[in-house]
């Protein structure tokens, strides 16, 4: 049975992975641009809410409905006036200038609200739990995974049953034909990165009620995210939860045989589909 | 009444000069069509007019307002649509979806609809759930002409649609451009195919390294000059 529960808890934790990975995904998939800044912009997202729970007193869900307009004119703003630019045949300036951008975060946000570590408070829900024939569930685990499954059913939709799903696809298929049919590629790419931010606080509100954060670990967020896009699948969404899933229980696993293992786990796993499957367990194709 | 125009029509890629003071006119309902050798300019001619290309803003005037400044998006607003050469569908969208995306910005009601491309195409609408990329390049032609419309554009630019193609399928793709002059559209064909540019157009203008070396009404026009603006004096 306490494989079973460790098998069930790792599931859940790759919810959280996912939730990092989505935004980051999306991103790839329309303009095959890497944001090594995402892990940051969580991190930044997450002080965002921190900001409105403290200054309005806010509950923090709240906080993330006044906070995820915000992130997403962030977002559209940053991939307008700045990302837009580096795009092109060559993949190394838009590295360059994320990386910069996660620089520049780090450092602002350690300006501003020094090295400690903060928490977002949950109240009674951090705490309750489900008991499920005899496995007992933590709501928020549950509810971080519930929550994953439904941003990337709504980007599924959003991506493949909508016009600006089209207009993305068309646009991340060929840009220049795309212009010929009235889409503004620049638009369309910060339209992509808004929404990819709406994702992120998501996964700010989660990652600041399960766990301690401070200036510093973004860059740890991001590498979980970009292993579960690869697990997952360049640009594949349900590949994207597929991957968080599989360094989740991974992790979990992993910590059960011995807690020193843990991180090592996820990352093993993430090598061993590496090699075996290059291109991911369900390349876009799939979706 | 011209529609569209070209007046002293300039176009550079990089340090490259393609177009060398290019003049055409395109009236209201008519359809225009360039001719030419490779190489010869006609579809950097038809990229500046659809704003792929930067071009300056006065050399192409459509319905009386210069239109070479804008960017391909609002050159489309605009009402003119273009039909790439090469097809370029989009090989993540469906067939429908294709034509669907033909339509994103497109400003009211007009003659063309998803049922009426159907119904100019009939082999589409069995095709409409197929990835737009599988379908044979008759078809596939077809579908970016139906892209095109999608717009309900005013002129249509059509790049090189009988390139690779059987003779049937051309014939069977020329046979629809009477219905979409109907609609309203004028039209730019450029073509290296003579007879089929010959006998849809009500005007030829013949090019040659960048500039119009010869033009007229295609009953005017003898096989001795298009051969001659065609090639050059020393071939023929």
């Amino acid at each position: 049975m306490i494989w079973v529960d460790t098998i069930i808890q790792g599931v859940l934790l790759g919810g959280l992975y996912a939730l990092f990975a989505a935004g980051l995904s999306l991103v790839f998939g329309i303009m095959r641009l890497v944001n090594l800044a995402h892990g940051d912009l969580i991190v930044f997202s997450a002080y965002m809410i921190l900001l409105l729970v403290s200054l309005l007193n806010l509950d923090p869900f709240l906080a993330t409905a006044i906070a995820a307009p915000l992130m997403f004119a962030l977002g559209w703003g940053l991939q307008k006036l700045v990302l837009n630019r580096t795009l092109g045949d060559d993949i190394l300036p838009p590295l360059l200038v994320t990386f910069g951008l996660s620089i520049v975060v780090q450092n602002a946000l350690l300006e501003g609200f020094s090295a400690d570590s903060r928490r977002l408070s949950a109240g009674a829900l951090e705490t309750s739990s489900l008991s499920l024939g005899g496995v007992n569930i933590g709501l928020m685990p549950l509810l971080t995974f519930l929550s994953a499954v439904l941003v990337i059913f709504v980007l599924n939709r959003l991506f493949y049953r909508t016009a600006l799903g089209r207009a993305f696809r068309a646009t991340s298929d060929d840009p220049v034909t795309a212009s010929l049919m009235g889409i503004k590629p620049a638009s369309v790419f910060a339209t992509a990165t808004g929404i990819a931010m709406i994702v992120v606080t998501i996964a700010a509100l989660y990652l600041g009620m399960r766990a301690n954060f401070d200036p510093t670990i973004g860059p740890a967020r991001l590498i979980y995210a970009f292993e579960a896009v690869i697990i997952g699948g360049l640009g594949s969404l349900w590949g994207t939860l597929l991957g968080g899933v599989i360094i989740g229980v991974a992790q979990t696993v992993g910590a059960a045989i011995n807690p020193e293992w843990q991180i090592l786990a996820g990352h093993v796993a993430f090598l061993v589909v590496l090699v075996l499957r290059p291109r991911g367990l369900l390349p876009r194709a799939v979706d | 009444m011209a529609l569209l125009e070209t007046h002293g029509l300039t176009a550079f890629y990089g340090d490259f000069q393609a177009l060398f003071g290019v003049d055409i006119t395109l009236d209201a309902g008519a359809t225009v069509a360039i001719i030419g050798a490779n190489g010869a300019g006609k579809t950097t001619l038809l990229r500046a007019i659809s704003g792929v290309l930067a071009s300056p803003g006065a050399a192409i005037q459509f319905d009386g307002e210069p239109v070479g400044h804008l960017e391909a998006d609002d050159v489309l607003r605009r009402g003119i649509a273009m039909v790439p050469e090469g097809r370029k569908l989009f090989p993540s969208l469906s067939v429908e979806e294709n034509l669907l995306i033909g339509a994103h910005r497109r400003a009211g009601h007009g003659y063309w609809s998803l049922d009426r491309v159907y119904e100019l195409f009939p082999i589409l609408a069995e095709r409409r759930s197929n990835p737009g990329t599988a379908l044979s390049g008759g078809q596939q032609q077809m579908v970016a002409i139906g892209r095109a419309l999608m717009s309900n554009p005013r002129v249509l630019l059509c790049d090189e649609i009988s390139l690779g193609l059987a003779p049937v399928v051309i014939r069977d793709i020329y046979a629809a451009m009477p219905h979409i002059r109907d609609s309203g559209a004028s039209i730019i064909i450029v073509e290296q195919d003579i007879s089929q540019a010959l006998a849809v157009a009500d005007h030829v203008y013949c090019m040659m390294e960048g500039r119009i070396t010869l033009q007229g009404r295609p009953a005017d026009l003898t096989r001795d000059a298009i051969h001659e603006a065609y090639f050059g004096g020393a071939a023929a």
